[in-house]
């Protein structure tokens, strides 16, 4: 029982979370935040592992996430949709959405992972400073590859996702996407904090810490920093594919710099090698965001302020290295550390 | 059967021959030790052994078999486990963890076994970690076990970083200067753990070490390298007599006293 406390309470949550959005307890505005809430913590997350537990400096996060949303929706869009850019060639109509969509995002995640090899093989040879650069360059290569691809609209970017929405919603009236993005939140929390708990992600650590020995003292460093890579960038991939169904239409202006930078600062905000501090801080970051929107133009002043005054007094982030069961030691005796 | 062999290694540095036509061959069971002046190849020797660098020219051959073109964690996996000059543990990780990590060549499941928490990856997590705190036990070191490395005396440290090499289940192990940095009493302690686990462990030992107490209590063979080139080889006291090794230690004016 105590074993599965974690899993429970997060399903009981999540639970919490659907009945509220199914009777509209909420205004669709918050709804919406709630969403991006989810997606962010899923992105901050993945990235964690490369630039927290790696110590790399992936800079190009959004290219994986732009990866990911194009492929989820070209995909949803040609099986479930009449629209379809591609015409009718892979059309299976739209009762078929309810039980495909988790599928589509998947592929879209694998997608990204595919991409992120652009990463990864280089990520054999070069580090630091060299590997941030690369990672740039694949954010650019991503975004304007994409925007030159008239087919999927180039630089307009395209849309009509909400129709596949709309599709799961006909068949059975639930909040489809909210569902899936916590489904998703779980299994990639669950999957990256078993993966850096086991002694082969640990690999992943000794890498950070000290390369040279990592790579003598028996650590396959080319597979660890493959598989990290893949993993933090298939995650992102997802969380692109439910970010472009959330808002229903997407370009390539989204995925730029800007979003990575983003995603960035929710991880150094929560501490880099803590998952929980980048969850905490993918939820507080989002919500700021929301909450300064009526100071227009100075919520960019006052942000980047609260930042400054957060690397002054707590540089290592919220929660710096540490998890919340190292803060609050008296979780851990409540919730087994192997589970969640 | 040699359990090491070197065939006729040049190694370069673009224009700069670290290691020169070097010959050696180790047999199971031996405790060598290899000595030389501050840049002699010495730690070159051990990187190429590890396969951190490529030789440019010839061929090691360990337990009959090429390992000239492994990777490292290849080489590592034959069992041939090594120490550092300057510890390098992974400080952000426990001792335990340590331990465990450096297993990894022999980790029995993939990452998705991790993701899955299968019966395979929890099977195997409990041997890696039995293992560690086995060695950790024999060493004397079970109480530092959760203590960070980098916090733990100097000393310890080195002996936690042979406790890691050892973790490979190694049939060679090199050490890089065990004894750097450390103060008599310790040194005495380290000629004794480096005897120890030598019987504990029927390994070979092959030391690079600057203090002659620790080199000359300990190797039955030493074999002396200047300018990356054999220069003597034999008992220790052989060596400590061979005017070649006193001019490369003490210049041609030592090398005419001592002959004197």
């Amino acid at each position: 029982m105590r074993h599965y406390l974690s899993l429970i309470l997060y399903l009981a949550v999540c639970l919490l979370i659907v009945v509220t959005f199914q009777q509209n307890w909420l205004n669709p505005y918050i709804q919406i935040v709630m969403m991006f809430i989810g997606i962010n913590v899923m992105l901050s997350s993945s990235l964690n592992l490369i630039n927290g537990y790696m110590g790399e400096f992936s800079c190009g996060h959004a290219g994986f996430m732009a990866v990911g949303a194009y492929a989820a929706s070209l995909l949803n869009m040609g099986l479930f949709t009449t629209t379809s850019v591609f015409g009718h060639s892979i059309f299976i109509g739209p009762r078929y959405a309810v039980f495909l969509f988790p599928v589509t995002l998947i592929i879209a995640g694998v997608a990204a992972a595919l991409v992120g090899l652009l990463v990864a093989i280089p990520s054999f040879k070069t580090r630091g400073d060299y590997l941030a650069i690369i990672t740039l360059a694949v954010n650019y290569i991503v975004k304007s590859s994409i925007e030159n691809i008239q087919v999927i609209g180039g630089a307009r970017g395209f849309m009509g996702m909400r129709q596949v929405v709309t599709a799961m919603t006909d068949m059975i009236d639930i909040p489809w996407l909210m569902i899936w993005i916590l489904a998703f939140i779980g299994i990639s929390i669950v999957a990256l904090k078993r993966f850096v708990g086991s002694t082969y992600g640990k690999g992943v650590i000794a890498i950070r810490d000290d390369e040279i020995a990592a790579e003598i003292m028996s650590v396959n460093t080319q597979r660890v920093k493959l598989i990290a890579f893949m993993l933090s960038s298939g995650i992102a991939g997802i969380a692109g594919g439910l970010f472009a169904h959330v808002l229903g239409y997407i370009n390539p202006g989204t995925f730029t710099i800007m979003k990575s930078t983003e995603i960035m600062v929710m991880v150094y905000l929560g501490g880099m090698g803590s998952l929980s501090g980048s969850v905490m801080s993918a939820i507080l970051f989002t919500v700021m965001l929301e909450f300064l929107r009526p100071l227009q133009l100075f919520k960019w002043v006052l942000i980047p302020l609260l930042l400054i005054v957060l690397m002054l007094f707590r540089p290592e982030g919220l929660m710096g290295n540490r998890e919340l069961t190292d803060v609050f030691p008296r979780l851990r005796r409540l919730f087994s550390s192997r589970e969640y | 059967m040699p359990l090491l062999e070197f065939k006729q290694i040049n190694h370069f540095f673009g224009g700069l021959q670290a290691v020169h036509n070097f010959n050696l061959t180790l047999e199971s069971g031996e405790l060598i030790g290899l000595i030389g002046p501050n840049g002699a190849g010495k730690t070159t020797i051990f990187n190429l052994m590890s396969g951190f660098y490529k030789p440019t020219q010839g061929d090691i051959l360990f337990q009959e078999n090429s390992i000239t073109h492994l990777k490292p964690h290849q080489v590592t996996a034959l069992g041939l486990a090594r120490t550092f000059q300057n510890i390098r543990m992974w400080n952000s990780m426990t001792v335990l963890e340590n331990l465990c990590i450096s297993q990894h060549y022999r980790m029995g499941y993939s990452f998705m076994d991790a993701i899955f928490s299968t019966k395979t990856y929890h099977e195997n997590e409990k041997a890696v970690v039995n293992l560690a705190m086995e060695i950790l036990d024999i060493l004397g070191l079970s109480s530092a076990a959760n203590e960070y490395p980098k916090n733990l005396p100097y000393g310890l440290q080195r002996r936690v970083e042979i406790g890691r090499a050892l973790t490979i289940k190694p049939s060679l192990l090199l050490l890089d200067e065990p004894a750097a940095g450390m103060n008599p009493s310790d040194i005495d302690k380290l000629i004794e753990l480096i005897r120890w686990i030598r019987e504990r462990f029927h390994l070979t030992i092959w030391l690079i070490e600057h203090q002659m107490k620790v080199v000359m209590s300990l190797c039955e063979r030493l074999c002396v390298l200047d300018f990356g080139q054999i220069i003597a080889e034999g008992s220790p006291s052989d060596v400590k007599n061979n005017p070649r090794v006193i001019s490369a230690y003490l210049g041609d004016e030592g090398a005419d006293d001592a002959e004197n």
